[in-house]
């Protein structure tokens, strides 16, 4: 009972200095003090348990979503190969894709294919320039420079895909047309139009890499007399080039999902490319392009399923890769 | 003994704010000066005029004479590469980069132009003999320099600044970021290596400087205040104020 005696004095001198911000003096009256009521959980332990509640209740909710999505795409794509009977192998292998014909006729290769190629292709041709951009930012540009250049990042990644699409279908398919001949539409027209799209990706990722490269690694070889440039291609980028991968991923993610500029510039010919600028359909192109065409529950129905449980299973990939570079990294 | 370093009413501002009022002293050769005082007094500024680290920032300004061998090092004829080479430095923190030990300590090296692998491998094992690390890494030249603990990294630092074969080695506060043990064996390796190079030193470590410097310079404000052998600046200061810090008055 000494102890509470104590604890009372201690409380009433507080509530007399009104050190103790939390308790509303009004309600248990100044002087005197309910030791009881200290020792029961206050308004803000009490806050602190609905705020718990209300976080664990709205992860639960979206850990509920993301399974029944999962699931959903999971029950129709795979119904194609239990219900229809169409032979995984033969879907993965056969360029032959008329699923109205029947369970013979479900050939994704051609778009896996083309999907593949407009993903590395603008891959391969933005790293180079974002890479480049993001040097000029983080190294070379003022301060001011490198806001102005941010602010247009981000301005590019704000613009919707059907504007690059239609940009694309107004520039890009015209001008492949005069110099190749041909409709204009293939993969050649969708890699610029992704090229432009990832870009920016690809950039504001790598100037993020290159900001963590720790300045007294640039101080360091600096002192040893590197140049400017020698410091930047032996230490910086050689530092960063995990997070420039896992950049280069995003960009790949993005450019591998993107459906409505590539259906746009592509043609939408599911035919195996056998050049760039001759029509071809992504997997994504394909889906946009024939979803209002089919009717639930039917194989060609089914089929559209399994090009999206194919697309879900790559991004699965892609954040695997990321995860697998950061963890490397980290080493 | 000759002067390798001479400096002439050096002034540096940032900006508008002049962090060194004319600062002239001259360096021995094979010698260790400990730059003295307390902090925010313009040391390190002082020290990095002299592999001209201060060049990078925006805004400097530095006006006055530093003469490395005769040489003007502010003329605009000056190598930078050459000077840097010539004129080693050691950072605080320890800094390896996240390569293996061997190629940390090739770094300087190669950007020197060395590629005979011979050579390379020689001046490894030369500069990590000398940072007295090389017992300790020999057997893990090519594990990541960083998965070594503190002092090693810093040694090793040592190593890859000495492996250029550098006149002067410049150290800011080398083993203020260590424990008292990593940083006495940095100390003994100094005093080994203090015949062939020529060290100097920041530190806020007074008894560091009494134990093994050979000249000792007072600064505050950005003023030398007092220059002079260790122990008559530890023994007999001239002035009252150089008395008061190194007597841990103030600081
Ligand atoms: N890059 C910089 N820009 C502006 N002021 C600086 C910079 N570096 C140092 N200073 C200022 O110059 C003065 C001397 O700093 P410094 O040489 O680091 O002191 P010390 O090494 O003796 O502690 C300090 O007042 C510091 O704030
Ligand atoms: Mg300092």
């Amino acid at each position: 009972m000494d102890n509470k005696e104590d604890l009372k004095k201690v409380v009433d001198q507080a509530l007399a200095e009104q050190k103790v911000p939390h308790v509303k003096l009004k309600k248990i009256g100044a002087q005197k003090a309910d030791v009881d009521k200290l020792t029961q959980p206050s308004k803000e332990t009490r806050q602190e348990y609905w705020g718990k509640g209300l976080t664990y209740s709205a992860i639960l909710l979206i850990i509920i979503l993301v399974a029944s999505i999962i699931g959903f795409i999971a029950v129709h794509g795979l119904a194609t190969f239990t219900q229809n009977h169409v032979n995984v192998w033969h879907f993965l292998s056969s360029t032959d894709w008329d699923p109205g014909e029947g369970k013979n006729h479900v050939g994704a290769l051609a778009m896996i294919v083309t999907s593949f190629a407009v993903t590395l292709l603008a891959a391969i041709v933005a790293t180079p320039f974002a890479i480049s951009v993001a040097l000029f930012m983080t190294e070379y540009s003022s301060k001011k420079g490198s806001r102005f250049l941010q602010s247009v990042i981000e301005l590019l990644v704000g613009i919707p895909s059907v504007v690059y699409g239609f940009l694309g279908l107004s520039i890009i398919v015209p001008f492949i047309r005069s110099v190749f001949g041909g409709t204009g539409f293939g993969i050649l027209s969708a890699t610029l139009v992704l090229f432009v799209m990832v870009l920016p990706t690809i950039t504001s990722l790598t100037v993020d890499a290159l900001k963590a490269v720790p300045n007294h690694y640039r101080q360091a070889s600096a002192a040893l007399g590197a140049t400017h440039w020698q410091t930047i291609y032996k230490v910086v980028l050689r530092v960063a080039t995990p997070r420039i991968l896992t950049a280069v991923i995003f960009g790949m993610a993005r450019a591998f999902g993107e459906a409505l500029a590539v259906q746009m510039v592509i043609g939408n010919a599911v035919l195996m490319p056998y050049n760039l600028v001759s029509p071809a359909a992504t997997l994504t192109s394909q889906l946009t392009s024939q979803m209002g065409n089919t009717v639930m529950g039917t194989l060609p129905n089914n089929a559209l399923w399994s090009l999206a449980l194919l697309l879900l299973i790559m991004a699965l990939f892609f954040n695997f890769l990321v995860r697998l570079i950061g963890r490397k990294g980290q080493k | 003994m000759t002067t390798i370093i001479s400096s002439k009413d050096v002034h540096l501002s940032y900006g508008n704010f002049e962090a060194l009022h004319g600062i002239s002293m001259d360096f021995k050769q094979n010698e260790l000066t400990a730059l003295l005082g307390p902090s925010g007094c313009g040391k390190s500024t002082f020290l990095r005029c002299i592999n001209r680290m201060n060049d990078d920032i925006a805004n400097v300004k530095i006006t006055g004479e530093i003469k490395f061998e005769n040489q003007d090092i502010y003329s605009p004829k000056t190598d930078l590469v050459w000077l840097r080479k010539e004129v080693g430095m050691v950072f605080q923190q320890p800094t390896p980069f996240p390569f293996s030990v061997y190629n940390n300590i090739a770094y300087g090296l190669k950007l020197a132009g060395i590629k005979d692998k011979a050579l390379i491998d020689q001046r490894v094992e030369e500069s990590l003999k000398q940072a007295a690390i090389w017992r300790e890494v020999k057997d893990d030249l090519n594990k990541n320099a960083q998965s070594f603990s503190g002092g090693q990294q810093q040694r090793i630092c040592i190593a890859r600044a000495l492996a250029v074969h550098p006149k002067v080695v410049l150290l800011d506060e080398p083993t203020s970021a260590l424990d008292p043990i990593s940083s006495s064996e940095i100390e003994e390796t100094l005093l080994n290596l203090k015949h062939e190079f020529t060290f100097i030193m920041v530190t806020h470590n007074l008894q560091q400087a009494s134990r093994i410097s050979d000249m000792t310079a007072f600064f505050m404000n950005g003023d030398l205040i007092e220059y002079g052998t260790t122990s008559d600046m530890f023994m007999k200061p001239q002035k009252q104020i150089t008395s008061d810090y190194l007597n841990g008055r103030f600081g």
